[in-house]
């Protein structure tokens, strides 16, 4: 198990990323630049520590008890761990063999399906993070446009691998009523959905944007409240049901 | 006594046989209150569901006894002192909230937080309590208690050495129970209940004839004196009793006066001693065995049930002592401790939960959150899964829970041990603590460094070691001066000890509490510490990393220059968790080279409550970076912020600190954001669940469970009148938030929130 995984951090206990308790992994480097993310420091791939699929395990372990007893398990995020697919393939698929503990991966999905077949074998499910349905908005948005993403969505859903969709709701980015139904639409197309979740936009990571030295590009824009979240609710609801009529 | 006989209920006149319905047992035959709850427990494993709101007469109590709480805080604290009377089990006439309403009667005083005098502890603290808040004591009886009768505090003083009182000053030892009741003694409360006060008095007469021996040695004469005064406080208790109307001289009949007689004897015991905790047990499956007959015979309804088991608290959230500020700055807001043990398994495999325990957790919502009584479950994973279901929403909704191992203190304490204070267990009515209050590690370390000279006063307290004068620390060096400091120290520290509870014993003893223990008891000198993890990640930063002394022209030093980084207390670092795990081992075998006072079995806490901040105030800069005055972390936390890896890294640090060295408890506070334990409310619990599974599986003693925004804590601290019960754990307790110092707020506030990012 010498393969190297360049980390960002861990947190030993997580619950909001996927089922029970988990152990999460965040990695360093991400191909996308999102003007919200909570995690800028996560970017660049010549930072963070270098660390074994051992070296991990053996921070895993003294946990792997509260994990089981909570049916959580391990969830690698970021950064975008799909970058380091062959790492992240032989941690999860080492965690499956020693402990039997439930796997998933948090991905933007900015990734080729090809080059993640391993990882996605060791995987039981992905927390996909779909940002934009519009292409043009989605590269000012994120730097990248979107065609992978979608794709990779799509790839999932013909495999029926489980999925947890994810969207942050940013006031004046993404809570267009026309997208918002769109992407109810095409959530609704998918036939792995295990959840959705709508996550109102927080501006927690705001700190390290300035630690970094970098300009908050979303400077201004406000979270949502809680009114506003159950209008998106509605008008994704209302796309997902167009769909299915 | 003014008492018609008409007025006098009981047993004796109703007819009933009190014992009727239970299961027969050796407790008949002598004093066995846990032989009995075998026999005749009703373990529950169902849900919350049969739970009742509270009756009208709970609600118009309740909002009377706020409105008294809010008066008394616009107040300044207290609302009012009886001056003129000197607090004793029968010194005051009969108190009410509102007479008819009640069903658990029963005050300190006549009026409901009107504070009582306790000298009997020391007269200074209750003639600066008075002053403080704004009352004078009458001259004769400071007289009294200066020149005429003796005090617990004088008699320390009158002892102490030279050596002593420095060690005090400069705080290296503090918090010591020389100036008032030393607390954490847990009476039998139920005993009054089972068996009646008559036959608890016979029993004590045959201790006392058993020790008429042939050689009156020390031991013997002391402990006939202290025999024939426990029975005289029995006697004293029935006529407390007798004048709110009750004749508690035989065994109680029924739930209502089962709550009833019980409470008697608690509330005997805090109008004679203001001790630093008076914890009052394991009282509620005990009480349950009378309401689960009362329901069976048709007597009783679970509104009604409930409804005494509200009242009941309500009087205990009523337990108030006069202190000063001072100690309050120490300890947070106005802390009794009235420790209440819920759960816990029984060594037969069965579990101690019945629907009473669902009840006291129960009057969180009834009466909302408060910080007493002190509501500790002893936790195990064998607990029923509906009953830890419901203990995880109430921590979550309430934040007014703790929670302790069972699995660690059954095997060492039985199935019928209780936790007096915050983390001390011991064997109800079998065994007591003498309370030490704690030693300063950090300070230690420092006087290691700066060869036993304080460095705020700047003056030698510890032994006079040459001080280190290189320019960067060699970890060898400081640990092996570091080991001097603490042979002293625990030589001291004991010594201390001992003349306290000496005095104590003589000029403060605890009559009614010890009426109801057995003859033959284990006693343990309960020594701690605060600032482990300062002292551990010092000494880990000495080793790891460069640390530089900046030392004053005194040569002390008064700051420390880190160069590199160093593996840190709470990330579950075997290179520094050993380093802690060895400090608590080292100092706890020097404690046991001394002799304790009446052979006493030395224990250790990692225990501050609030302390800490108080702790750090007195402590210069440390070599792990921590800035002179700047708080410890609490009992045996992480420094805040430096545990970096998430909750569960955290708790692994912790865990490994051994109950074995440290017998008298190991605290640890824990704060969460309620969306870090996940977005349902039912995903919460079952992962709060599984926290506390996994911590106690781990060997971890103690957690206190926080379950809060820190936005919420904030806006409490600018708009106390919102937040009248806003309820926090720290170690070992809880405090009502509002009632905190604005240090100690703020304290709270940037500890570590896992889950805040």
């Amino acid at each position: 198990m010498h393969t190297i995984g360049r980390i960002h951090s861990v947190e030993t206990f997580g619950t909001v990323d996927g089922p029970g308790i988990r152990f999460v992994l965040f990695m360093q480097g991400c191909a996308l630049q999102c003007a919200y993310c909570h995690n800028p420091d996560t970017w660049r791939t010549d930072k963070g520590r270098e660390a074994t699929v051992d070296d991990i395990l053996a921070e895993i372990e003294p946990y792997v008890p509260y994990y089981r007893r909570s049916g959580g398990g391990i969830t690698v995020t970021g950064g975008e761990p799909t970058l380091q697919a062959p790492f992240v393939a032989r941690l999860l698929a080492a965690c499956k063999r020693r402990w039997g503990l439930h796997t998933a991966v948090d991905s933007s999905g900015f990734c080729d399906p090809v080059h993640v077949e391993e990882l996605m074998e060791a995987t039981d499910l992905v927390l996909l993070d779909l940002k934009l349905l519009d292409r043009r908005r989605h590269i000012a948005l994120t730097g990248q446009p979107n065609d992978r993403t979608l794709a990779f969505a799509r790839w999932l859903s013909e495999r029926g691998k489980p999925v947890w969709i994810r969207h942050v709701l940013i006031p004046g980015v993404t809570d267009g009523a026309a997208d918002l139904t769109a992407f109810g639409a095409f959530v609704g197309s998918l036939d792995n959905v295990a959840k959705f979740e709508l996550l109102p936009y927080h501006r927690m990571g705001v700190y390290k944007w300035e630690r970094l030295g970098k300009p908050y590009p979303l400077a201004g824009v406000p979270t949502p409240e809680e009114k506003d979240m159950r209008r998106a609710w509605t008008l994704v609801e209302e796309g997902m049901n167009s769909r299915r009529c | 006594m003014a008492m018609l006989e008409e007025e006098v209920r009981g047993a004796a006149r109703s007819g009933r046989d009190p014992w009727r319905g239970f299961k027969a047992g050796e407790w008949q035959e002598k004093i066995d209150t846990a032989g009995f709850i075998t026999l005749n427990v009703t373990p529950y494993t169902g849900d919350e569901r049969f739970l009742a709101p509270p009756t009208e007469a709970t609600l118009s109590l309740w909002a009377q006894v706020l409105e008294l709480m809010r008066q008394e805080r616009e107040n300044g604290g207290v609302l009012d002192v009886d001056v003129n009377t000197v607090s004793t089990i029968t010194s005051h006439a009969p108190g009410y909230i509102d007479k008819d309403k009640e069903k658990i009667v029963g005050l300190q005083t006549d009026a409901p937080l009107r504070r009582a005098v306790q000298p009997f502890g020391g007269i200074r603290m209750v003639v600066d309590a008075c002053k403080a808040y704004g009352y004078k004591l009458p001259d004769e009886m400071i007289r009294l208690f200066t020149d005429i009768r003796k005090t617990h505090n004088q008699g320390v003083f009158d002892a102490y050495t030279t050596e002593m009182r420095t060690a005090r000053k400069a705080g290296i030892i503090t918090g010591l129970p020389d100036a008032y009741g030393r607390g954490r003694i847990i009476g039998d409360y139920r005993r009054v209940a089972l068996y009646g006060v008559d036959r608890l008095i016979a029993a004590k007469r045959n201790d006392l004839r058993e020790l008429e021996v042939c050689a009156m040695s020390e031991d013997v004469i002391r402990q006939r004196e202290e025999l024939s005064e426990q029975i005289r406080s029995l006697q004293e208790l029935k006529a407390m009793a007798a004048s709110y109307g009750f004749d508690i001289s035989a065994p109680a009949a029924d739930a209502r006066e089962a709550f009833q007689w019980l409470y008697f004897a608690y509330l005997a015991a805090i109008k004679e001693q203001n001790g630093a905790a008076m914890s009052l047990g394991r009282v509620s499956t005990f009480l349950d065995i009378y309401i689960e007959r009362d329901l069976a015979e048709g007597t009783l309804t679970e509104a009604e049930a409930q409804e005494l088991v509200d009242h009941f608290v309500m009087k205990l959230r009523l337990v108030k002592f006069l202190r000063t500020p001072e100690y309050n700055e120490l300890f947070s807001g106005d802390p009794t401790w009235v420790t209440e043990s819920i759960g816990g398994m029984a060594l037969d495999g069965r579990p101690l939960v019945t629907r009473n325990s669902f009840r006291f957790l129960h009057t969180l919502y009834n009466l909302g959150p408060a910080p007493e009584p002190n509501l500790t479950v002893l936790w195990s994973e064998r607990l029923p899964a509906a009953f830890k279901n419901y203990c995880a929403k109430v921590s979550i909704d309430t934040s007014s829970i703790q929670y302790e191992n069972d699995e660690l203190m059954r095997p060492l304490f039985g199935d019928d041990y209780g936790i007096a204070c915050c983390v001390s267990a011991m064997r109800i009515g079998k065994q007591m603590q003498f309370f030490g209050a704690r030693a300063n590690l950090a300070k230690a370390l420092l006087y290691a460094i700066n060869g036993g000279v304080d460095e705020k006063l700047g003056i030698q307290v510890g032994p006079k070691l040459a001080p280190l004068t290189g320019e960067t620390l060699d970890y060898e060096e400081v640990a092996a001066n570091y080991n001097e400091v603490l042979e002293w120290l625990a030589g001291l520290y004991m010594n201390t000890l001992n003349v306290i509870h000496y005095m104590h014993d003589k000029y403060c003893y605890e009559r009614l509490e010890m009426a109801l223990h057995d003859r033959e008891i284990v006693r343990t000198m309960a020594c701690g510490i605060a600032g482990l993890s300062v002292a551990a990640d010092s000494l880990s930063a000495i080793k790891y990393a460069k640390v530089r002394p900046v030392r004053d022209e005194r040569g002390i030093a008064v700051d420390f220059v880190i160069e590199g980084d160093y593996p840190q207390y709470g990330n579950n670092d075997e290179r520094v968790d050993r380093i802690a795990v060895e400090l608590v081992e080292s100092f706890m075998n020097k404690l046991r080279k001394h002799h304790a006072y009446r052979n006493a079995i030395p224990t250790l806490s990692v225990l501050t409550i609030t302390s800490n901040v108080v702790y750090g105030k007195k402590t210069g800069s440390t070599p792990d970076g921590r800035k002179a005055g700047e708080p410890f972390a609490p009992g045996a936390n992480p420094m805040h912020g430096r545990d970096r890896k998430g909750a569960l890294a955290s708790l692994g640090s912790v865990a490994k600190i051994p109950y074995a060295s440290c017998q008298d408890g190991i605290s640890n506070t824990f704060s969460i954001v309620p969306k870090a334990l996940g977005r349902e409310e039912e995903t919460r619990r079952a992962n709060l669940v599984s926290l506390l599974d996994g911590y106690t599986a781990s060997g971890g003693h103690h957690l206190n469970v926080n379950v809060f925004n820190r936005e919420q804590l904030l806006d409490a601290m600018e708009h106390p009148e919102k937040y009248p019960q806003l309820t926090i754990r720290v170690s070992g307790y809880a405090v009502n938030f509002i009632k905190l110092t604005r240090e100690q707020q703020l304290d709270v506030v940037n500890r570590t929130f896992h889950g805040s990012m």
